[in-house]
């Protein structure tokens, strides 16, 4: 044995042996002080072997024995806190990795809560304050002692990362601020980059390093969710450093490179998060993506497919790292291939979460930006067929922002990806989310400067005198903006200038007979613009003279054409048809159903024969509604300037009457509801049961059970709506179970609204076998039971997994839903309030079954249809 | 920006009982010492009522035009007198003194148009009235009340503005030379020197008719309106030439009549679509839209508090409180 190694060992002995005897303090000073000697900072220090073995044997143990000798009495000994300073000065200036690990070991073993605990706590942080865990790391990067012990590695590894939650646990309500993970993380994120300063200077000084340790670090700071915090510190600054310097280039694509796969996904999300841009995240991770096939699969699969939750600057710096480089611009042109192909797939179209086809339209758009023409042009078949394939399926769509998007994304990728061929133009609401795609669109800007130069702050601060010298100038526009300044009139307030509209001529005719001459014959389009303005007041006023022309008159309406842009045409139409069918309900409500499955007609028109006879119901059924004037819905304020102004004037003054009123009793304030008989109750089945004849005849032109399925879905919704508004009438009934027959022809129909209007159809039914007279409930039920098959049966986990047509499925749970329903009123009396058709259709919050339901109710189809589902498509 | 317009204002009141439509309005400094003037208003069948603005109700009516249309409406600071011209060409004035309707004079005029006159009452008992003359494009000044023709102040022959339209006379602070603002029916207006008969300048303000001009002497800038969709606000420099400064465009066309307040910080036009707009006239941007009339509105007028009369074809005068004045 060398004679140094065991002189050492014979020391560390004795001061072991000391420590754990005596209580005299000056012994024990003297002791620790030539222990001291070892970890070479003093004058006097030991040989550099005997050092070495020192800290390679003997030093933990002899740092377990100081920490059991810990208590209040011994680092009383000597006076002045010297004890503890000697103490603490082992684990701060002694070999970090041990130190730490001892620390934390004891942390771990300690009683909860106690001195030793505490103080343990307290040296813990100030060594991560001293900035010894930078040493720690560095201790594992620097190799010339030979490759680390993995396990080692392992135990470290673990208790950096886990350091805020062991201590947490640990302390519980005593913990210290430096552990919390928010001060931590941080912390860690500085002192990696003091350890890469260390790495970068000792490979300019010749010597090799391995940053394999920080990438665990790094990648299991990220699995923890962390990456906020550290890549928030380490990014800005690396973004720094390595402009101008290949060797941190190097140093940080190595960083990146070594991170395990498993951490992979992690520490790239957060790069992306992180990095202000392309540029920066192209510098920062190098060619990354074409070495790691983890790191390709995240960045080309997982963040585009998989996940949808990038913002949108994310995603443009992703795409934007992918076609900076030659090398990896291949892999862009295969993403967009692959999105264009998801995108077009009316599979996906049909089970992808709207926000996801969103997020995937809006990376194709900035795809199709980074992508040049010549690039495009190489792969234009393949592109063009699949992108049209989309849009075919996404316009077949019943639902309006699938179809928005597949007209966004078929606009721009054509002029992109076919520029020589016609130009798509749709037409579609301009929004917010519109304007947005069309601005993704746009080819990205270049390589700015301040987003180069510096941290994310500095454009910021850049751009604010610019913002400031709009506002500035903004006054000074005006042609009269001098004057405006020396003004002191400024406070006089602009009313409300709504009313000032253009003026109409008087040309309308008075007489029902006359409106119906001047817009079959006129030539004049002011007189058949006043015409149709005028028309529906006319019939209100004179229904004797309409119930005349009735038919002729719905029939004009019927097949009238927008000829000139009368403002608000739909709306002037649809109200004045309805007023026709009020005013003769029997005669025009046979005429509208006989159209509807009549040969010439378009999608349009039939649907608006299905929201006139819907509004015409409910209309007349509206309690009270033979005493007062017909209550318009809203009323255009430019068809009638008399006839807007009463109402709110009604209001002034009854708001005014209600506020100087006091009511001392504290009963119902409000007007008792009208009461009547309900006017459809004659008319029902006119309107009903002609719409349920020819359903399931195709015609040329017209395939319910086909393509048409978006007026199949109207339909469905409007049987629906008419049952419910027949509610309490004879008819009632037999409309009921011929409702039902309907809906089981339905039940397996392909399309989202047609599967959705029969459960409509269901409740409504459900609701009316209720609260339908004395013998309905009774008759109701067995009609649904026969439709309702046992939900075992219907349900084999097979067909319901088969392609996801749990249709039939859902359809008896639907009639179980009615069921339910007629059990619960045939129980007790339930109160239907007469006229919420709207507030239900709307809410859907009436259904007591909903406990039964399975299928959370599909919130978006509901929405979109709206109250009677109007205005929609 | 957030925060929703003021809802349209309300008149202040309503005066019914002109019995036909109203085509002249004039607030006159209650001859009394009340405290709120009186109200004048000339009807199409040829009566001036004189309403109190304290009761609301009608204080006189005078007869004076033979059942004709009166269209113009004017009080003379000297004593209560008042004038009134009216279609039957016939321009009256009366004496209000102490309760009195009388008429105490008349000029007779020459042309059938639907100018109005305008006068210019500088000095003590004499007085500059300004109608339209015998010739089709002429203006005829007066001196009252001793009836004696000035001067008629004709166009060049190669200018062919057509008849005078409505006309302003006014005279400059420092200069005693009275001048004349005339609207022809061209669309012109055009500034006349009446000492000198010379027109100083004219400007094409219109395509259309000019149907009503005001004239802010202090700032030296005019606005005038014309059967068309448009006002013109022009102004005049230092060598009395008229510039257009600016047009603002109407929802409907047709301009009956057009005040600025006397305190110069709004104004009012009467639209033949029923509306009275008022604008903030320094800057003109729009102010309000009274949609209170149910017929073309012919006349507006300002008292000297800021209250804004408008009469209209639905026989109603309505008294508006905006913006008050300072």
């Amino acid at each position: 044995m060398d004679p140094e190694v065991s002189a050492v060992r014979l020391t560390v002995w004795e001061a072991v042996h000391i420590l754990s005897s005596s209580e005299d303090g000056g012994r024990i000073f003297c002791t620790l002080g030539s222990l001291k000697r070892y970890l070479g900072e003093t004058e006097n220090s030991a040989l550099p072997e005997e050092q070495e073995e020192f800290a390679r044997i003997h030093f933990s143990t002899f740092l377990r024995c100081l920490v059991g000798k810990l208590s209040p009495d011994w680092l009383e000994l000597l006076p002045d806190g010297q004890m503890e300073e000697l103490w603490a000065s082992f684990f701060l200036e002694g070999p970090a990795d041990q130190a730490f690990l001892v620390l934390m070991e004891s942390i771990e073993g300690a009683a909860s809560p106690s001195f030793r605990l505490m103080k343990m706590a307290r040296l813990l942080a100030r060594f991560l304050s001293v900035g010894r865990m930078a040493a720690v790391m560095e201790g594992q990067c620097q190799q010339q002692a030979g490759p680390a012990f993995p396990l080692l590695q392992e135990t470290l590894l673990t208790k950096v990362v886990g350091l805020p939650d062991l201590l947490g646990n640990r302390l519980q309500w005593e913990n210290l601020a430096t552990f919390f993970p928010q001060n931590y993380f941080p912390l860690l994120g500085e002192e990696v980059l003091r350890v890469l300063q260390v790495v970068v200077d000792s490979l300019r000084g010749g010597l090799d390093c391995s940053v394999s340790f920080l990438s665990q670090v790094l990648g299991k700071a990220c699995v923890h969710g962390r990456q906020k915090e550290v890549l928030g510190v380490l990014v800005p600054r690396l973004t720094v450093l390595t402009q101008g310097s290949c060797l941190w280039q190097r140093v940080c694509w190595c960083l990146v490179e070594r991170v395990p796969d498993w951490a992979m996904e992690a520490v790239l999300k957060g790069f992306v998060e992180a990095a202000p841009g392309p540029e920066v995240l192209s510098r920062l991770l190098g060619n990354l993506v074409t070495k790691s096939k983890k790191a390709q699969f995240v960045m080309t699969r997982k963040l585009l497919f998989l996940q949808y939750s990038c913002t949108m600057p994310m995603l443009q710096s992703l795409l934007g790292y992918l076609a900076m480089d030659s090398q990896r611009r291949s892999l862009l042109m295969q993403a967009l291939k692959e999105l264009l192909e998801t995108w077009g797939s009316s599979s996906a179209i049909r089970h992808v979460p709207l926000v996801q086809q969103c997020y995937v339209s809006k990376a194709i758009l900035i795809c199709l930006a980074h992508l040049g023409e010549a690039e495009l042009r190489d792969s234009q078949d393949e592109l063009l067929a699949s992108l049209m394939e989309g849009v075919k399926s996404r316009l077949d769509s019943s639902l309006p922002p699938v179809r928005r998007l597949g007209m966004i994304v078929a606009e721009v990728a054509s002029a992109r990806i076919h520029p020589e061929g016609p130009p798509l133009k749709f037409q579609y609401e301009e929004d917010e989310l519109t304007r947005e795609m069309l601005a993704l669109a746009m080819p990205q800007p270049t390589a700015d400067g301040p987003s180069e130069a510096g941290p994310s702050f500095a454009p910021v601060s850049g751009e604010t005198p610019d913002r400031e010298t709009v506002d500035r100038s903004g006054p000074q526009v005006g042609p009269e903006g001098s004057d405006s300044e020396l003004d002191s009139d400024d406070e006089f307030v602009p009313y409300d200038m709504s009313v000032d509209r253009e003026q109409r001529s008087s040309k309308a005719p008075s007489y029902v007979r006359g409106c119906l001459e001047a817009l079959t014959g006129s030539k004049d389009w002011e007189r058949w613009e006043a015409a149709l303005r005028a028309l529906e007041g006319l019939i209100f006023r004179s229904p004797a003279a309409t119930q005349e022309v009735s038919v002729e008159l719905a029939k004009v309406l019927l097949h009238l054409e927008e000829k000139t842009a009368v403002a608000g045409f739909e709306g002037l139409r649809q109200r004045t048809l309805v007023a026709v069918t009020v005013t003769d309900p029997a005669r025009v409500a046979e005429y509208l159903t006989a159209q509807f499955y009549a040969l010439n007609y378009s999608l349009r028109q039939r649907m608006d024969i299905l929201d006139v006879l819907t509004l015409a119901a409910q209309e007349l059924s509206r309690p009270g509604r033979l005493g007062k004037a017909p209550q318009r819905g809203s009323p255009d304020p430019g068809s009638q300037p008399g006839g807007a102004v009463v109402p709110a004037w009604r209001a002034v003054v009854e708001e005014r009457v209600r506020r100087k009123t006091r009511w001392f009793s504290k009963g119902s304030v409000g007007r008792a509801p009208a009461v009547g008989p309900n006017e459809f109750n004659s008319v029902a089945g006119y309107f009903f049961f002609p719409l349920l004849q020819h359903f399931d005849r195709p015609l040329v032109t017209f395939d319910l059970l086909g393509g048409d399925q978006l007026v199949l879905g109207r339909l469905a919704h409007t049987l629906g709506a008419l049952m419910y508004l027949a509610v309490n009438t004879t008819v009632a009934v037999p409309m009921g179970k011929a409702l039902l027959e309907f809906v089981w022809a339905l039940r397996f129909h392909g399309d989202a609204r047609g599967r959705e209007g029969p459960r409509r159809g269901l409740q409504a039914a459900g609701s009316e076998g209720t609260t339908a007279s004395g013998e309905a409930p009774r008759q109701a039920p067995p009609a649904l039971l026969s439709l309702a098959p046992d939900p075992r049966e219907a349900c084999p986990a097979g067909r319901v997994r088969a392609g996801g047509q749990h249709v039939g499925w859902r359809c008896s749970w639907y009639s179980l839903e009615c069921l339910q329903l007629s059990e619960d009123s045939a129980s007790g009396p339930r109160v239907l309030p007469a006229m919420d058709w709207d507030r239900d259709v709307a809410s859907e919050a009436w259904a007591p079954g909903r406990l039964l339901s399975p299928v959370p109710p599909c919130s978006l189809q509901t929405a979109e249809l709206g109250p009677l589902g109007l205005g929609a498509s | 920006m957030a925060a929703p317009p003021l809802p349209p204002p309300d008149p202040q009141f309503v005066l019914r009982g002109a019995q036909s439509a109203v085509h002249a309005l004039h607030f006159c400094e209650g001859a009394q010492g009340q405290g709120r003037p009186l109200l004048l208003s000339g009807s199409l069948r040829g009566l001036v009522h004189i309403w109190s603005l304290q009761t609301r109700r009608v204080v006189a009516t005078l007869d004076g035009h033979g059942g004709q249309c009166v269209t113009w409406l004017q009080t003379l600071p000297q004593g209560p007198q008042l004038l009134s011209q009216g279609r039957d060409l016939k321009l009256c004035v009366w004496d209000l003194a102490e309760g009195r309707n009388a008429i105490v004079d008349s000029v007779l005029l020459e042309s059938m148009g639907f100018c109005r006159g305008s006068v210019l009452a500088g000095g003590l008992q004499r007085w500059m009235l300004a109608v339209p003359g015998r010739g089709s494009d002429e203006v005829q000044i007066l001196e009252m009340p001793s009836k004696t023709s000035v001067c008629s102040l004709k166009p060049e022959a190669q200018a062919r503005p057509g008849m005078p339209m409505c006309l302003q006379l006014w005279q400059a602070d420092s200069s005693p030379r009275p001048l004349l603002l005339a609207g022809y029916e061209d669309g012109s207006v055009a500034l006349w020197d009446v000492s000198s008969r010379k027109v100083c300048s004219r400007v094409a303000c219109h395509t259309e008719p000019v149907m009503g001009l005001d004239f802010d002497s202090q700032e030296a800038r005019g606005v005038s309106g014309s059967a068309e969709k448009t006002l013109a606000v022009w102004s005049l420099d230092e060598q009395q030439a008229l510039q257009v400064r600016g047009t603002h465009v109407l929802t409907n066309p047709g301009i009956a009549d057009i005040k600025i307040r006397p305190d110069r910080r709004i104004l009012a036009t009467a639209g033949w679509d029923h509306c009275v707009r008022v604008f903030h006239w320094r800057t003109m941007k729009p102010l309000a839209v009274l949609a209170f009339h149910s017929a073309t509105v012919h006349c507006v007028a300002f008292a000297a508090d800021g209250l804004l009369a408008t009469g209209s074809g639905d026989q109603r005068i309505s008294v508006w409180s905006l913006y008050p004045c300072t």
